[in-house]
C-alpha cells in the first residue's frame, strides 16, 4: 500500500471534517510483546495513524522520555527486523490503519537501503519519517522511497521559512510534519498561536496534509490543535505512561485508555 | 585557505559538504538553516583580510604560536633509525592545539551575532579551551560532558568552572564523549536563535570538518616552513593520533600533495579484537552518526557502540569524514596502538626528552617508537605532539599501580 494508504486516511479524515490523532510508541519498549500488544489495540483505542520508534543508541532529536524508550527497547534485544516483523503480525487484522516508522538513518543504512524499502512495504509499512536526514540529504532515502511507494514524510520547523519548504515539499509525500518548537522531543510547550500562522502560511503554498507534534501532552492540548492542523501527534506523553506502569499488569490497557481520551479530545475540536 | 588544483588531495569537501562518499549534513530540519549560515559566513570570513588578520593575531599573541618543531635528539640516538622531529601543540596556552580551532570558532560566532557558547568534552582539553576563548571574549559558555568522563577529569572540570563555563554532566546513555555530543546537539537544536555550537574535532555535519581543518591546518603550514628551513627539504614521513581527528588532519592536510609518507594513529583500547577499544578505521564500517557519514564502531543493527580508551580525548566511536575518505583511497596509512603500548610510549618520552605528552599523543608516539627503527638514519620524521600530559597523570598513575 505504502503511501496510499496514508492518502486515503486523510481524504476520511476530511470527509469527517476532523483532525486525525498520530500515537507515537517506541518498538519494544519496554518489551516486544507488550509494545506488539499497544500497537494492536491503538485503532480501536483512536488512533487514526501508529507512528512506531525505531530504537536507536544516539536519539539526538529527543527528549528524556523517548531516549528512554530506546534504551529499554535496545537492553531487550530490538533490531529493525524485529520491528519490521511487528508490523507483518499487526497487519494480519488491520489493513487500514496507516503506519509510519521515525527515527534515525543509520540503522536503515546498515539494513541497506533499496532491501529496507523492499522489506518494509511487504511488512506493510506506509511511510517514514527519519530525522537526521534534511531536504539536503533526499538522495540517500527520500527519491528511492518516493520512486518506491513509501510515504517520505519531511518535518518543516519554526526555522523553516519559504524557500526551504519548497525544497522539503519536493521529495516530501503522504504529509508535512510541523515540529512546533525549536527543541526536542517531549520538552517544551508550544503556543497555539504561531503554529497556526506557519500552517496558514504553508498551505498559501501547498495542500499536502499537516500534522503537527512535539511537547503536545493532554487531551485538552491536542483538541486546540486539532481545531486547524490535519493532524495531532503525542509521543512522549504515551511513553511516559509506559514508563510509569513498567511493573504494572494494567499497562497496556493505561496506554490505550489514554489514547482513547486523547482521541475524544482530538474530535471534540470541531 | 585551501587552494583549488586539479587532482590535488586537498580539493575537498565538494559544495554539500562530502569528502568522497563521506560528510555531509545529517541534522535534524530545525538545525539545517543554522548550518547553512555557519557555512554562509564561514565562506565571508574565509575571503575577509581582517578576519584572518584578527585570527592570526590572537594565534601569535594569545596562544602562542609558532611553536617549535624540535628535534628529539634523545628519543632518535635511543630509537637507532629515522631523525625524530616534534611539532611542539602542547606548548600552545591551555596545553594541546584544541585552542587553535576554538579562537577561529569564537571569531565565527561573533561575527554571526551569537550570544552563547556550548561545546561537548570527553578528556576536558576542549572544553577547557572553549571555556578560554569564552573568557576571552566575555561570553556564556556551557560545556556538555560525560558523569563518566567528569570523574576520570577533575582537574580540567575545576578549570572549566574558574574559567567561568558551566559543566553539565551527561547521564544519558553511556556517559561518555558520544553522549555529551548527542546532549550539546540536543541544546543547540532547543537554542538555535543566540547559540553557537564550538565542535571540538574535524566531524560534524558540514562545514565543520572543513572549517574546523583549516584552522587546524596552522600546524601542518608552520611544520612545513620550519622543517624546509631546518633541513632544506620535506620530512619523509608524519606521525599523528586520531580520535575525531582534528590535530592529525591540521598536520598533514598541508602535505597531502606532498612525496611523504602519512601514519595516523587509533587507539587500540585492550587489543582491536576485542569489543573495547576506539579504532574506528581498523575496526569499524561506514555509518551515519553527528551529522555526517564516516566509519563507526557499530552492531549489526547499526546501533552505535561504546568505544574505549585509556585516552579519554580518543575515546569516541568515530572519526572526522576527511579521514575516512584518506583512509579509503590509502593516501594516509590508519594502524592502531593499543593501552599498554601508549602507556610505555608516555613513560619513555617523559624519561628521554623531558617532556612529559598527553596520553592521545602518547600514541603517536609509540607508533614512531615501531616505525622509525626500521628506517634509515636520512629518513626524516615529524610527529604531532598534540597535547601535554599533566591532565593524565592520575590515570597513568592508576595504570602502573601507583598511589599519588
Amino acid at each position: 500500500m505504502g503511501v496510499s494508504r496514508i492518502e486515503k486516511r486523510f481524504e476520511t479524515l476530511k470527509k469527517e471534517n476532523r483532525a486525525g490523532l498520530v500515537t507515537f510508541t517506541t518498538a519494544g519498549d519496554p518489551d516486544l510483546e507488550t509494545s506488539l500488544n499497544i500497537l494492536k489495540g491503538l485503532p480501536n483505542a483512536g488512533a487514526d495513524i501508529i507512528e512506531i520508534g525505531m530504537p536507536f543508541s544516539d536519539p539526538m532529536a529527543d527528549g528524556p522520555a523517548i531516549q528512554e524508550a530506546s534504551i529499554r527497547a535496545l537492553k531487550g534485544k530490538m533490531t529493525l527486523r524485529k520491528t519490521l516483523n511487528m508490523v507483518t503480525s499487526f497487519r494480519e487484522n488491520d489493513q487500514d490503519t496507516p503506519i509510519i516508522l521515525m527515527g534515525y538513518y543509520n540503522p536503515i543504512y546498515i539494513y541497506g537501503v533499496d532491501k529496507f524499502l523492499e522489506d518494509a512495504l511487504e511488512a506493510g509499512i506506509d511511510g517514514l519519517i527519519i530525522v537526521d536526514l534534511p531536504p539536503e540529504e533526499d538522495t540517500e532515502l527520500a527519491i528511492p522511497a518516493k520512486a518506491a511507494g513509501m510515504g517520505m514524510v519531511h518535518l518543516a520547523t519554526p526555522t523553516t521559512d519559504q524557500a526551504r519548504l519548497g525544497q522539503i515539499l519536493k521529495n516530501g509525500t503522504g504529509f508535512l510534519y510541523y515540529v512546533t518548537i525549536a527543541g526536542i522531543t517531549g520538552t517544551a510547550k508550544p503556543d497555539l498561536a504561531p503554529v497556526k500562522n506557519a500552517l496558514d502560511n504553508f498551505r498559501k503554498v501547498t495542500d499536502i496534509p499537516m500534522a503537527v507534534g512535539f511537547g503536545i501532552k493532554t487531551p485538552e492540548d491536542a483538541a486546540r490543535f486539532a481545531e486547524f492542523a490535519d493532524a495531532v501527534v503525542v509521543g512522549s506523553a504515551i511513553v511516559d505512561i509506559i514508563k510509569q506502569n513498567i511493573a504494572n499488569s494494567a499497562l497496556e490497557s493505561k496506554v490505550l485508555s489514554f489514547v482513547n481520551e486523547l482521541s475524544i479530545g482530538v474530535k471534540s475540536a470541531r | 585557505m585551501t587552494e583549488n588544483k586539479k587532482n590535488s588531495y586537498r580539493n575537498g569537501p565538494d559544495e554539500d559538504g562530502h569528502f568522497g562518499i563521506y560528510g555531509g549534513r545529517y541534522v535534524a530540519e530545525t538545525l539545517m538553516p543554522l548550518v547553512l549560515d555557519v557555512e554562509k559566513t564561514y565562506r565571508e570570513a574565509k575571503n575577509d583580510p581582517a578576519f584572518k588578520q584578527e585570527f592570526q593575531e590572537l594565534l601569535k599573541e594569545y596562544v602562542g604560536r609558532p611553536n617549535p618543531l624540535y628535534y628529539a635528539k634523545r628519543m632518535t640516538e635511543h630509537l637507532g633509525g629515522a631523525k625524530i622531529y616534534f611539532k611542539r601543540e602542547e606548548l600552545n596556552h591551555t596545553g594541546a592545539h584544541k585552542i587553535n580551532n576554538c579562537v577561529g570558532q569564537i571569531l565565527l560566532a561573533r561575527r554571526m551575532g551569537k550570544t552563547r557558547i556550548i561545546a561537548e568534552t570527553g578528556a576536558g582539553q576542549h572544553g577547557v579551551a572553549t571555556a578560554t576563548v569564552c573568557a576571552l571574549f566575555g561570553m556564556p559558555c556551557v560545556v556538555y560532558m560525560g558523569a563518566k568522563d567528569i570523574e576520570r577529569q577533575k582537574p580540567n572540570v575545576f578549570r572549566m568552572k574558574l574559567l567561568g563555563a558551566e559543566v553539565i554532566p551527561v547521564t544519558s546513555g553511556s556517559e561518555s564523549l558520544k553522549d555529551s555530543m548527542n546532549e550539546a546537539m540536543r541544546d543547540w537544536v532547543s537554542n538555535v536563535e543566540d547559540t553557537f555550537y564550538i565542535i571540538g574535532t574535524a566531524a560534524g555535519p558540514h562545514p565543520y570538518p572543513e572549517l574546523v581543518r583549516d584552522f587546524q591546518c596552522v600546524i601542518g603550514d608552520e611544520a612545513r616552513a620550519q622543517i624546509l628551513e631546518k633541513e632544506g627539504r620535506l620530512a619523509d614521513s608524519l606521525v599523528a593520533c586520531v580520535g575525531g581527528g582534528s590535530n592529525a588532519i591540521g598536520l598533514f592536510h598541508p602535505f597531502l600533495d606532498d612525496d611523504v609518507d602519512i601514519y595516523a594513529v587509533e587507539a587500540a583500547g585492550h587489543g582491536v579484537d576485542t569489543d573495547k577499544h576506539a579504532a574506528s578505521l581498523t575496526g569499524g564500517a561506514p555509518g551515519v552518526l553527528h551529522g555526517n557519514r564516516t566509519y563507526l564502531l557499530m552492531d549489526d543493527d547499526g546501533q552505535i557502540l561504546e568505544a574505549h580508551s585509556i585516552s579519554a580525548g580518543l575515546d569516541y566511536p568515530g572519526i572526522g569524514p576527511e579521514h575516512s575518505h584518506l583512509n579509503d583511497i590509502g593516501r594516509v596509512k590508519y594502524v592502531p596502538i593499543d593501552d599498554k603500548q601508549a602507556l610505555e610510549a608516555f613513560q619513555l618520552c617523559t624519561k628521554l626528552e623531558g617532556i612529559i605528552p598527553a596520553l592521545e599523543s602518547a600514541h603517536a608516539i609509540a607508533y614512531v617508537m615501531k616505525l622509525a627503527p626500521t628506517l634509515p638514519k636520512d629518513h626524516i620524521m615529524i610527529m604531532g605532539l598534540s597535547g601535554r600530559g599533566d591532565k593524565d597523570i592520575f590515570t597513568v598513575a592508576k595504570a602502573l599501580g601507583e598511589e599519588i
